[in-house]
């Protein structure tokens, strides 16, 4: 009876978190387009989590990519197929690792941030102390966070997967001396603007929306101690990498399931 | 820090992302090789394409001057019409041109390989290539070498 019970509280809660979630997204959207008229505001986010970003980014862009070059030059050559090796990396990376890898990364890194920062000004009232001066805090403190994740995502996302195609490239052509040539002319023939590269940013775009959402949200609704603060900062992180993964198997099955 | 410095680094993020984005097009598709935009488009039919795909390479004497923009089957004879988009840079192929479907190696990807006639006149956009051979299918092939053979010990 009482396990019964605890799943009937526990869809409720569920349910009643999710449509939070979802008013929460509407009021933040509507005052997406309020705050464009406050544009310091946006640039001083995008800084937070977007310029602070960059360099683990970058360094994990480049350890990915020259693991994928030793990885796939190994498996390769066992088929006399290294010349396709360029090939190999800049699929792996414009579809899947590019946008999957900076959207967990950028759960971890900004996600956890901005999900603290806001749970730490609920905590704080600070929130409250901007209602009383009617000061909307949707319109000035999630609107601005949540549109400099969105903006920022995408961008680290072009960088991982350019960083990656060098660390190929390094490995490949510096190390086990695939032709530099090849390197580059297979990649051409085989990544398509569209098909890969689009899709790829499609998909940074989707998580960049999602990520942030959920980080943001966290904070908004977080239980205002500090024990709730710190939970609500692991569930950000947890839920954002799962949704993350989840979303990237249905987007990988509508866009590259054509032939 | 400064609000300068700040306006200045998110700048340069915003400038370093879409340069990542540009080389990915440029360096690492194919938006700099052959543009089907600034090309002419003429068909062929073949009997069979294999396993010819949408946006296969076309190419002459070994070099790449298009691809392949549309598959359909005619609805008379049933036959493939192949559409072809072919580089404006090239637009001086004689109209008794062939085409052909030609295996990158062994076991490798389909193409279109073109043969140039002796014409004076020029292929132009919408224009059909007469004189095709088709994919070979290896299978088929195979089928008919065993069949010849059991008729000759026959």
């Amino acid at each position: 009876m009482t396990s019964i019970r605890l799943l009937g509280r526990w869809v409720i809660y569920s349910v009643q978190r999710l449509g939070r979630a979802t008013v929460f997204l509407m009021s933040t959207l509507v005052g997406v387009f309020l705050i464009l008229r406050r544009f310091p505001l946006i640039v001083q986010q995008v800084f937070a989590v977007g310029v602070l970003t960059v360099l683990i980014i970058v360094v994990s862009g480049l350890f990915v990519g020259m693991v994928l070059g030793l990885q796939g030059y190994n498996t390769l050559v066992d088929f006399g197929a290294e010349s396709s090796l360029g090939l190999v990396v800049a699929l792996s990376l414009t579809r899947e690792l590019g946008p999957v890898l900076t959207a967990l990364l950028f759960a971890g890194r900004a996600g956890s941030a901005l999900t603290a920062e806001i749970g730490l000004m609920k905590a704080t009232s600070q929130l409250a102390g901007m209602e009383m001066m009617a000061v909307d805090p949707i319109e000035r403190v999630m609107a601005p966070r949540f549109l400099a994740g969105f903006i920022a995502l995408p961008l680290l996302a072009a960088m991982f997967t350019a960083i990656g195609v060098l660390g190929g490239y390094l490995i490949g052509v510096g190390l086990l001396g695939v032709d530099s040539g090849v390197y580059w002319t297979s990649m051409q023939e085989g990544v398509d603007v569209y098909d890969d590269i689009m899709n790829g940013v499609i998909k940074s775009v989707v998580f960049g929306f999602v990520v942030t959402w959920i980080a943001v949200f966290e904070g908004y609704d977080a239980v205002p101690t500090s024990e709730g603060v710190s939970r609500a900062t692991t569930r950000t992180v947890v839920i954002a990498s799962l949704a993350v993964l989840g979303l990237d198997f249905i987007l990988t099955s509508l866009m590259f399931n054509e032939v | 820090m400064s609000k300068n410095a700040l306006e200045l680094w998110v700048g340069l993020f915003v400038i370093a992302g879409l340069a990542a984005a540009a080389m990915l097009a440029l360096r690492v598709g194919n938006l700099s090789t052959v543009n089907v935009a600034d090309a002419y488009k003429v068909t062929a039919s073949f009997g069979n394409v294999g396993g010819l795909n949408v946006k296969a390479p076309v190419t002459m004497a070994g070099v790449k001057i298009g691809r392949v923009s549309n598959i359909q089957i005619d609805r008379e004879d049933y036959s493939a019409i192949v559409e072809l988009s072919i580089d404006r840079r090239y637009n001086n192929l004689p109209t008794d041109t062939s085409a052909a479907v030609l295996t990158s190696g062994l076991l490798g990807a389909q193409y279109v390989g073109l043969e140039p006639g002796g014409q004076e006149a020029y292929l132009k956009q919408g224009d059909r290539i007469e004189i095709t051979q088709s994919a070979v299918v290896l299978e088929q092939l195979i089928g008919q070498m065993l069949f010849s053979k059991a008729q000759g010990d026959g």
